[in-house]
């Protein structure tokens, strides 16, 4: 065996290794490097009252609700089965409203709704010019999935309103 | 093994000098052309109907990330020759390109801060997706630092290469990020199972941009490569010059 041979198999075998290792490590720490939890994974095991947490999902549409004179707001972020309501008072980013993907951080209160301290709002990976998704929407094939039909319900930018 | 034959006529330096001093010309000619032309596309894109003008942040962002996490690829593949095969032209590639890389990686870390801040409500966040190429810029960061850090260049050379080499695990990590955990960022567009998610009228621009990204890197890459070589070639002949006249001349 030559010294370059020798030298390629060690490369190889090393690197090997190192992937392996990586792939060990993080699966697992593959429950801390998930950014947010569902509101499926927060029914099945509902963290500490208090602790932050992130959760994830669709605002949930015609869920939307002002609280009383301030920039308050209430609302529910839904997976498909299960949903969670979540409170939070403050500035809202610009691609917030009902059926948009979003991420709140806050800790769950006593009554299990999440009190919210940021809002995050989720893009999806679908980009297209507006004139295409009013030609969609004529031709009535718009509603190819749950998120882009929750879009749809929610052309009217609820969030810019508030 | 006749491919592997040719590729060492190439790492010759000499050959390397000749062969990019006719395609230098053409190709920065080639990267400035499409880049012009990517920019005017860029601009007359339609918006996007959620993202509106924002979305032209998309059109240095994504390029600007692809050629971080290629030109990453290239530097741990010449690192890899390095250290096998000792070919002289691969160390020097490879430091050459490391710069090049840790400046694409801020563009795409800049810019996505820039299109966080208005879409997401956030400038950043520590996501699988964010987090993974913060590191790829510190791992650029690192192998600078530790391949000017030794007294002896050859041997800085060889720590640079090893970690150039262990970094790399990192690449399907930034690609995967998006699918292993669930992150802020958003899914794969472009590159993925049943095809691009993006509008013709957005894409196209996009691919322009791209393909402009790469000329210019590669470009900028055999320029690097050639100065590097040049400066080689200066110290030697000072150190023959102050070591005398006993050596011999060429």
């Amino acid at each position: 065996m030559t010294r370059k041979r020798r030298r390629l198999y060690m490369v190889i075998v090393g690197m090997v290794c190192l992937a392996v290792a990586t792939g060990l490590v993080l699966n697992a720490f593959n429950q801390d490097l998930v950014f947010f939890y569902s509101p499926s994974e927060v029914a099945k095991k509902p963290p500490t009252p208090g602790r932050m947490i992130r959760i994830g999902g669709l605002v949930e549409t015609g869920s939307l609700k002002r609280v009383g004179v301030g920039p308050g707001i209430v609302f529910k972020v839904t997976d498909g089965k299960f949903d969670l309501n979540v409170a939070y008072t403050g500035v809202l980013p610009d691609l917030f409203r009902e059926g948009q993907g979003v991420v709140a951080e806050g800790a769950l209160d006593q009554s299990g709704a999440l009190v919210a301290s940021q809002i995050l709002a989720k893009h999806d990976e679908k980009y297209m010019p507006p004139e295409v998704v009013a030609a969609l929407k004529k031709s009535g094939q718009w509603r190819e999935n749950e998120a882009a039909s929750a879009n749809a319900a929610a052309a009217m930018p609820v969030g810019k309103s508030l | 093994m006749a491919t592997l034959s040719n590729f060492h006529r190439f790492a010759n330096p000499a050959r390397f000098m000749r062969l990019t001093d006719v395609l230098l010309p053409w190709l920065a000619f080639a990267a400035i052309a499409s880049l012009a032309v990517g920019l005017v596309m860029a601009f007359r894109a339609p918006p996007d109907y959620q993202q509106g003008e924002t979305v032209r942040i998309m059109f240095v962002h994504v390029p600007a990330a692809w050629i971080g996490m290629m030109c990453y690829a290239c530097m741990a593949v010449a690192s890899a020759v390095a250290l096998i095969w000792r070919h002289p032209l691969a160390d020097v590639a490879a430091q050459a390109a490391a710069p090049l890389g840790a400046g694409f990686t801020l563009i795409c870390l800049v810019t996505g801060s820039l299109w966080g801040a208005p879409m997401w409500g956030t400038w950043w966040v520590w996501d699988a997706r964010l987090t993974s190429v913060l590191i790829l810029f510190f791992l650029y960061l690192g192998y600078i630092a530790l391949a000017n850090a030794f007294d002896d260049p050859e041997r800085g050379a060889r720590a640079a290469a090893i970690l150039s080499l262990v970094g790399a695990v990192n690449l399907p990590i930034i690609r995967f990020s998006v699918v292993w955990w669930n992150t802020l960022h958003q899914p794969a567009s472009v590159v993925r199972m049943g095809g691009p998610t993006i509008d013709p009228a957005i894409l196209d621009p996009l691919l322009v941009m791209a393909l402009a990204f790469q000329l210019m890197f590669i470009a900028l890459w055999i320029l690097r490569t050639r100065t590097a070589l040049i400066r080689r070639k200066i110290d030697t002949l000072r150190q023959r010059a102050a070591f005398g006249s006993g050596a011999e001349r060429d």
